[in-house]
């Protein structure tokens, strides 16, 4: 029963601010010697494992760290290409880490602003005059709930499908919105929210929501 | 009775059991003389920084305005509001539970004009003006603009422009304060911003 994002949308589909709480548990790091028996490419600005699955590295894995130091892409830290590293013997042995490719945050503002637009568009949609936008999403693994506020605003939560208490947890969210980012007067409006505070109270109230949510669903 | 207690509905309560500095957490009510003293000192202050009470009028609007656009928010979230279908409705909840909820004075609405979309909003006691008599020398202040403001920056962030003005505020021992509402346009639905800034909109 877990929250797994929260994503918070402006009047302008801009994203404003995001959260994940969940912990992959895809992730696999192993000790590699030369020569690499995985075969790597770049797609999509990742190094992704293309061929030779094993141990769990599944095909599809991006290389997400090498020797406890995250990787940036297909760039390590240092700006070094990573395929040119893992080619040379001289590095070896190391520790690499593969999991599922994370979104990144340019990613995640892109599929906000994509949601926001589809949301106006379930509104057109709608055969009854006043709908309201796309309410929720459900997948087979995930459920997308959205808020939407008076003022345009929306909340956005992923959640395990069975996880209840969404709706009281995204009004909760809203509170929680207007009292530590937009009481605190160094805040603008419609700008990325970069409040401690909200981020604390929100963790405080994800979970609450999960432990209640147990009681809730198949009780 | 047991199994009653099990089944429990999708809408259940839950204690969020927040820190006891969060509003929603622990009901606090801040003292009235605080607020009070505390709006007197920031007109005194304008009064001394202005010349013309225009100006401070102006002054204390715009302000109003930024705590509007805050505070409607903060409104929607506490009150579980929906959509007022017409400006009767949205007067009401105006005076009715915007107005019990920050000031805890209930307004009367009156005075709706032909049309239906302006109205007076009469003020019987002004928590603001509580202990205030303002000198001659500022005889155009507007003591209770902020109130104009608030509610004028509250209204925009829900698309709907108004035209609001202090009329009387508690002159010649009235004592009543009447702010005339003039609702005079509403946003389509936004779809993005361009198309709300090709609207000529108050600031």
């Amino acid at each position: 029963m877990v929250v797994y994002s929260v994503y918070v949308v402006n009047k302008a589909g801009g994203l404003v601010y995001q959260y994940d709480n969940y912990s992959p548990r895809t992730d696999v790091e192993k000790t590699f010697s030369h020569p690499l028996d995985l075969v790597l490419k770049v797609y999509d600005e990742r190094v992704v494992v293309s061929f030779g699955q094993r141990d769990g590295i599944k095909v599809g894995y991006a290389v997400l760290s090498i020797n406890g130091i995250d990787v940036n892409g297909k760039y390590m830290s240092d700006n070094r290409d990573v395929l040119e590293y893992l080619n040379t013997s001289f590095n070896y042995p190391l520790a690499i880490r593969f999991g599922r490719p994370r979104l990144t945050s340019n990613e995640k503002l892109m599929l906000a602003s994509m949601f926001h637009s589809l949301f106006a568009i379930g509104s057109q949609l709608s055969p009854e005059p006043g709908s309201s936008g796309i309410e929720m999403l459900e997948t087979d693994a995930f459920k997308l709930h959205c808020f939407q506020t008076l003022t345009g605003i929306k909340f956005i939560v992923l959640a395990d499908p069975r996880q209840a208490g969404i709706d009281s947890l995204l009004r909760k969210i809203y509170e929680i919105y207007s009292d530590f980012a937009l009481k605190n007067p160094f805040y603008s409006l419609e700008m990325p929210i970069r409040c401690d505070l909200f981020e604390q109270n929100l963790k405080v109230a994800l979970e609450i929501a999960e432990k209640a949510g147990t009681f809730g669903a198949g009780s | 009775m047991s199994r009653q207690s099990r089944r429990r509905s999708e809408k259940q309560q839950i204690d969020w059991h927040l820190p006891s500095t969060s509003s929603t957490g622990s009901a606090y009510h801040m003292g009235t003389e605080l607020f009070i003293l505390t709006y007197g000192t920031l007109v005194a202050q304008l009064c001394e920084d202005c010349e013309k009470d225009e100006d401070i009028n102006k002054v204390l609007d715009k302000m109003g305005h930024n705590i509007g656009t805050r505070l409607v928010e903060d409104f929607l979230a506490r009150s579980n509001i929906t959509q007022c279908r017409n400006s009767y409705e949205t007067a009401e909840v105006i005076a009715k539970v915007a107005f019990k909820m920050y000031l805890g004075v209930t307004p009367r609405v009156t005075f709706w004009n032909q049309a239906g979309d302006d109205c007076s909003l009469f003020l019987e006691k002004n928590p603001l003006r509580g202990y205030v008599e303002i000198p001659e020398k500022h005889s155009n202040l507007l003591y209770s603009n902020m109130i104009c403001g608030i509610l004028r920056g509250a209204l925009k962030m829900v698309r709907l422009q108004v035209d609001i003005q202090l009329l009387h505020d508690s002159v010649n021992d009235d004592k009543v304060t009447e702010i005339r509402m003039k609702l005079m346009r509403r946003h389509k639905a936004v779809r993005t911003v361009e198309k709300e800034q090709k609207h000529p909109v108050g600031t």
